[in-house]
């Protein structure tokens, strides 16, 4: 097929009419080297009497035709059924009536305007947009609550099958990255800690420079930033597949409410594991920054705990696990939510997918900074 | 089973053999389908009728199997001939398969920009021209599949699907979710398409009344074997009980007309 190629000439017949001979193969392959030949045909060089030649065509499909049709069309003359050939070996009125019935009308989609009324006009659209984006969650917030509410007062309607299966799946198997995200992290920071106050000589503060950050906010923020990276994205994900497979309708005409399916056990299961995986984070902290100390400075691990529980009052440790069931509901309801806005595209369920991790990253990050200003004006 | 002479054959199936697992889905499978002919492919729920089109179009890999189409051994093409013979057929498969984020034109135009040396202004005249071929408006073009009816998909997918005018088209349960109309007036579509443009069609389905309407043989398949292959007189005269019940039931009564 390499050194096929479409081929057309005009001349006149016998009586004077043109005639386009069409020559070699006119397929799908070939017609785009002629495709500009043949637009610039017009009518005023060629009469619309134009008869067409295809005795010396070898080969034809509906791509040929169109091209021909086309041209038929634009010089005035006869397509179709009734268009005049000469020596049709290929059915070629055929495909000449099937792509002139079909009657190509060119539609273009609309293009895109720039300017300074569409930035306004983008501008007013994003604040609308965010303002709606923020009215949405906090409808669903009050949804969620009032559903799970409900529950806790009729506490055998909790799907309890789909509560441990998330808290196993969201839980226990996020344990293990967690704790050793933790432990590495209080390594570092115990590191950082000897090397800084050793200027001071002051190194020994360290202990309690680690014991104050792992109880208070790092124990906390890792587990939510590693759930949000985690589990959000599979709620999401989850909820998104379903809606996109319209199971989520499925379930809404048998009966069954979604919130209640598919909201709750992840909520559920997130406000128990929440704490659990922050208590394992802040331990394993712990547990880097005394292999630090003991490593570098001879603390040895008695020592380390005997200094943690005079110097780092208890009350950081429920300063900092306070923040779990707030960084869980974050978490769980930003990922069903964004799940459940996913429509029938596949590019809608990416986009949701990032936009709920995003999205529960940084209200973790806000969150957790306005708890630290409350704790201040508490003075915890 | 009469030997098909040899050049006229678009699709050649010897010695199929498919299993997985435990389970064998198709031993021994021969089958020809003649150039120019549409053969629908019938036969119960989970006879392999749609693993029988992905081994030939190459998305399953038989354990055993020789396949030829237009006479080229697929199990010995290389990666150009593959190509070569890619460009000759379309498929279309069970619920449409159009990439989501693409609209109907550009899905149409996505094989027209792969394999055609061709200005883009042509292709999209072209799949504009696709688009009305199978039945659909021109607004339906700049529209994404998500936006579209069933109906609407099926008759985009088969835009798709002949994109580069293929000569050959495998179509999977094309009328099914169609209401009767739609469905119908899918079958005339199909078959005026055939009649003009010359394609051998692969038809795998369930509706009676388009193995009527269309096919112009019909092959049956049962326990991983080609139980019979034939017009439609020939098929409904096998006396094999599955053949009498599909075709005597009520629903086949119907569609045949027979009171």
């Amino acid at each position: 097929m390499a050194q096929a190629q479409a081929r057309f000439d005009i001349t006149t017949d016998l009586s004077g009419n043109p005639v386009m001979v069409l020559e070699g193969v006119w397929t799908a392959f070939t017609v785009g080297a002629i495709d500009q030949a043949l637009r610039s045909l017009s009518a005023k060089e060629v009469s619309s009497e134009l008869s067409l030649d295809v005795s010396q065509l070898e080969d034809f499909d509906t791509a040929g035709a169109y091209v021909v049709d086309r041209t038929l069309r634009k010089i005035g003359a006869v397509s179709g059924e009734r268009a005049k050939i000469v020596g049709d070996t290929l059915s070629v009125r055929s495909l000449l009536k099937t792509v002139n019935d079909a009657k190509p009308e060119h539609t273009m989609p609309p293009k895109k305007k720039h300017g300074l009324h569409e930035l306004a006009e983008n501008l007013g659209h994003g604040l609308v947009d965010a303002l709606k984006e923020g009215w949405g969650i906090l409808e669903f917030i009050g949804e969620a609550f009032s559903t799970v509410f409900s529950l806790m007062l009729n506490p055998k309607r909790i799907r309890w099958t789909s509560v441990v299966s998330v808290m196993e799946e969201a839980g226990l198997n996020a344990l293990p990255i967690v704790s050793m995200l933790s432990f590495f992290i209080g390594l570092v920071i115990a590191f950082l800690g000897v090397n800084l106050l050793q200027s001071f000589g002051a190194q020994v503060f360290t202990v309690e420079m680690v014991g104050f950050l792992m109880l208070r906010e790092f124990g906390l923020v890792l587990t939510a930033i590693l759930l949000a990276g985690r589990t959000d994205s599979s709620f999401t994900a989850e909820i998104g597949a379903m809606r996109m497979r319209e199971e989520v309708d499925a379930m809404r005409v048998m009966g069954l409410n979604p919130m209640e399916v598919l909201v709750a056990p992840r909520l559920i299961a997130l406000w128990v594991m929440t704490p659990f995986l922050s208590f394992f984070a802040m331990m394993s902290g712990l547990v880097g920054g005394l292999l630090v100390m003991w490593g570098v400075m001879d603390i040895s691990p008695a020592m380390f705990i005997q200094r943690i529980q005079d110097t780092v009052p208890g009350q950081n440790f429920w300063v900092g696990m306070v923040k779990a069931p707030v960084f869980a509901t974050v978490i769980a309801l930003v990922g069903c939510r964004q799940g459940m806005l996913v429509s029938g595209d596949v590019q809608s369920l990416g986009q949701r997918t990032t936009s709920s991790v995003v999205q529960a990253i940084f209200l973790v990050i806000v969150i957790d900074a306005i708890f630290a200003m409350l704790y201040m004006e508490m003075g915890l | 089973m009469m030997q098909e002479p040899e050049n006229k054959l678009a699709i050649k199936v010897r010695n199929l053999t498919n299993q997985f697992g435990s389970k064998v889905v198709h031993k021994d499978l021969d089958l020809d389908v003649r150039a120019g002919e549409i053969m629908g492919v019938i036969g119960p729920s989970g006879t392999g009728k749609s693993v029988l089109l992905r081994s030939i179009v190459g998305l399953i890999q038989p354990k055993h199997a020789d396949i030829e189409v237009f006479g080229e051994d697929l199990t010995s093409l290389g990666r150009e001939e593959r190509r070569q013979i890619e460009q000759k057929w379309g498929v279309m498969f069970q619920d449409g398969a159009l990439f989501s984020t693409l609209s109907v034109q550009e899905n149409i135009m996505a094989p027209m920009r792969e394999h055609l040396d061709m200005p883009i202004s042509l292709m999209q005249e072209l799949a504009c021209m696709k688009v009305r071929m199978v039945g659909l408006e021109a607004d339906a073009a700049p529209k994404r599949p998500s936006d579209l009816s069933g109906g609407m998909r099926k008759r985009a997918a088969l835009a798709r699907a002949m994109a580069l005018d293929p000569k050959l088209l495998f179509l999977d349960e094309p009328t099914a979710g169609l209401d009767p109309i739609g469905a119908g007036n899918f079958d005339i579509l199909l078959r005026s398409l055939c009649d003009a443009l010359g394609l051998t069609v692969f038809l795998v389905t369930h509706d009676l009344d388009s193995l009527h309407a269309v096919c112009d043989r019909i092959a049956v398949l049962n326990a991983g074997q080609v139980l019979a292959v034939g017009t439609m007189d020939e098929v409904r005269a096998n006396p094999h009980p599955w053949i009498q019940e599909y075709f005597s039931g009520p629903r086949g009564r119907a569609a045949l007309g027979i009171s």
